[in-house]
């Protein structure tokens, strides 16, 4: 991201300028009829109707969706507090030297990396209250997200680890420090910096699973805009609405990771941690 | 084994509508990521605000509010289309931003003096693209979008959110009427992550194929 890209283009000269205004006067007109478009089709249909959005600027409104959006949060913090320590704790495990620790978290992580968050959910849902265990509903929705999320944070701290330059730990080991007081004094504070800018970014996927709220009746954002379209009947105006506060709040949260990501110093971590990443 | 043969059709059914809303989702967002990526390196400025600002969009709001919005809200309008199309646009849109995503840093992957050299070397737009940015772009994008593949594979389960009658959603029902479901999640579990396997196997038979040659 910090490197600029290759320049496709030489500098274009006279013609070139030319066909370039061309080409953006071009794109707006079109991009401006596909918006007039979409508003006719709006109101075509009655969508743009003043009643039909009025209640949208009320504050009883804002009210109900701003509990939405605490919830969510809430469910987000849970999921993404206990993924961190599930997924330190699986990283360090994976790197263990121990094969008995190793092989099961190895397979823990590959196993939960590629079941879909939604079958854990119903899992939780249908499956494990015939046995005897019924969650309650908030632990119905972070349980599954979080072990979904703890085998790919893992991958994360995993890499994050094992990208930091072995000379920390043989200097640690030349100054005397056992092992696990290198790991939590040496090596974990510096790979969590490291690291930090990907947790944002998986903080953003954690926000966007708890929508997975819908499943279980968790009142987060999604199901609190099904339950009021379902009362208003307000359909497009209630999704639209809940859309545009999730894109405010990931987008804030996806700034933010860039912006750490850019202040990192690079080549500290970057390219292999990237390796790690990808499988 | 009677839990899985007694449901065998209605879970093979679901498999093959979840192998084919993967694969058509698959094709489709690859379109639009080239499209879009194209747009956020162009020259011409509205069409780099579209792809930032549409990558952006679908990559902020969570795939099942677009489900919904598919789904629910553009019927309102006068948008509406079969269930399985819908689920597909709405999948392939949201997976698309994350490819355009990759093929951009595959690009941005090239050192600058690689597409300098080539110009000084007389070569035109198409000749630098087609012998020297796609060929290693496209060793660099790889990896990346095989991630992104295996991604669309478990998001296609959110679609029974809105009523396809998908892998996920069938075990759904066989769950709800089974005394002892746990057998059936566990073999959804593992077809999961057989078609998993498979979508990797895929991507580095690819890897290997595009390897420079030594």
């Amino acid at each position: 991201m910090t490197r600029p890209g290759p320049s496709l283009f030489d500098a274009p000269g006279p013609l070139g300028r030319r066909r370039i205004r061309i080409a953006t006067a071009a794109a707006t007109v079109l991009g401006l009829a596909l918006l007039g478009l979409a508003l006719r089709q709006f109101a075509v249909n009655g969508q743009l109707d003043r009643d039909k959005w009025a209640p949208y600027g009320t504050m009883v409104m804002w009210r109900y969706l701003l509990t939405g959006l605490l919830n969510t949060v809430f469910a987000a913090a849970v999921t993404l507090l206990l993924s961190c320590l599930f997924g330190i704790l699986l990283a360090l495990a994976c790197l263990s030297k121990h094969a008995a620790v190793r092989v099961p978290a190895r397979c823990f992580l590959e196993v939960f990396r590629v079941l879909p968050p939604v079958l854990l959910i119903l899992f939780a849902l249908f499956v494990l209250p015939r046995y005897g265990l019924d969650l309650p509903l908030l632990w119905k929705l972070v349980v599954p997200l979080t072990a979904n999320r703890s085998a790919q944070l893992a991958v994360v701290f995993r890499a994050g680890i094992a990208g930091l330059d072995p000379g920390q730990r043989e200097a640690a080991a030349a100054l005397g420090m056992r092992q696990a007081g290198t790991m939590v004094h040496v090596v974990l504070p510096q790979a969590l910096r490291n690291v930090l800018p990907s947790l944002v970014s998986q903080t953003v996927g954690i926000v966007k699973d708890t929508s997975l709220g819908l499943f279980v009746s968790y009142l987060e954002l999604l199901k609190s805009a099904q339950v009021l379209a379902a009362f208003n009947h307000l359909l497009i105006q209630s999704y639209l609405v809940v859309a545009l506060v999730y894109l405010l709040v990931n987008y804030s949260l996806s700034r933010l990771a860039r912006w750490l990501d850019a202040r990192r110093s690079p080549g500290i971590s970057g390219n292999r941690e990237k390796k790690y990443q990808s499988r | 084994m009677s839990v899985y043969t007694g449901h065998f059709g209605e879970l093979g059914l679901g498999l093959l509508v979840t192998v084919e809303l993967t694969g058509s989702a698959f094709v489709l967002s690859v379109v639009i990521a080239v499209v879009v990526s194209a747009c956020r390196v162009a020259p011409v400025k509205p069409l780099r605000l579209f792809g930032t600002g549409f990558v952006e969009v679908f990559q902020n709001i969570p795939l099942l509010v677009w489900l919904a919005v598919f789904m629910f809200a553009l019927p309102e309008i006068g948008l509406e289309f079969d269930l399985f199309p819908t689920a597909t646009i709405a999948v392939a849109l949201y997976t698309s931003a994350y490819y355009a995503e990759a093929i951009r840093s595959g690009i941005n992957s090239i050192g600058p003096g690689q597409t300098e050299a080539a110009r000084a070397l007389g070569l035109g737009f198409r000749q630098l693209l087609r012998h020297v940015v796609l060929p290693q772009a496209l060793r660099a994008m790889l990896q990346p979008i095989g991630t992104i593949t295996i991604g669309l594979l478990m998001n296609t389960a959110l679609v029974a959110g809105v009523g396809v009658l998908d892998l996920t959603e069938a075990a759904h029902r066989v769950i709800l009427v089974e005394a002892d479901p746990l057998p059936v999640f566990l073999g959804i579990g593992v077809v999961y992550g057989l078609l998993a396997l498979t979508i990797s196997a895929l991507f580095s038979a690819l890897n290997r194929k595009l390897a420079p040659p030594r």
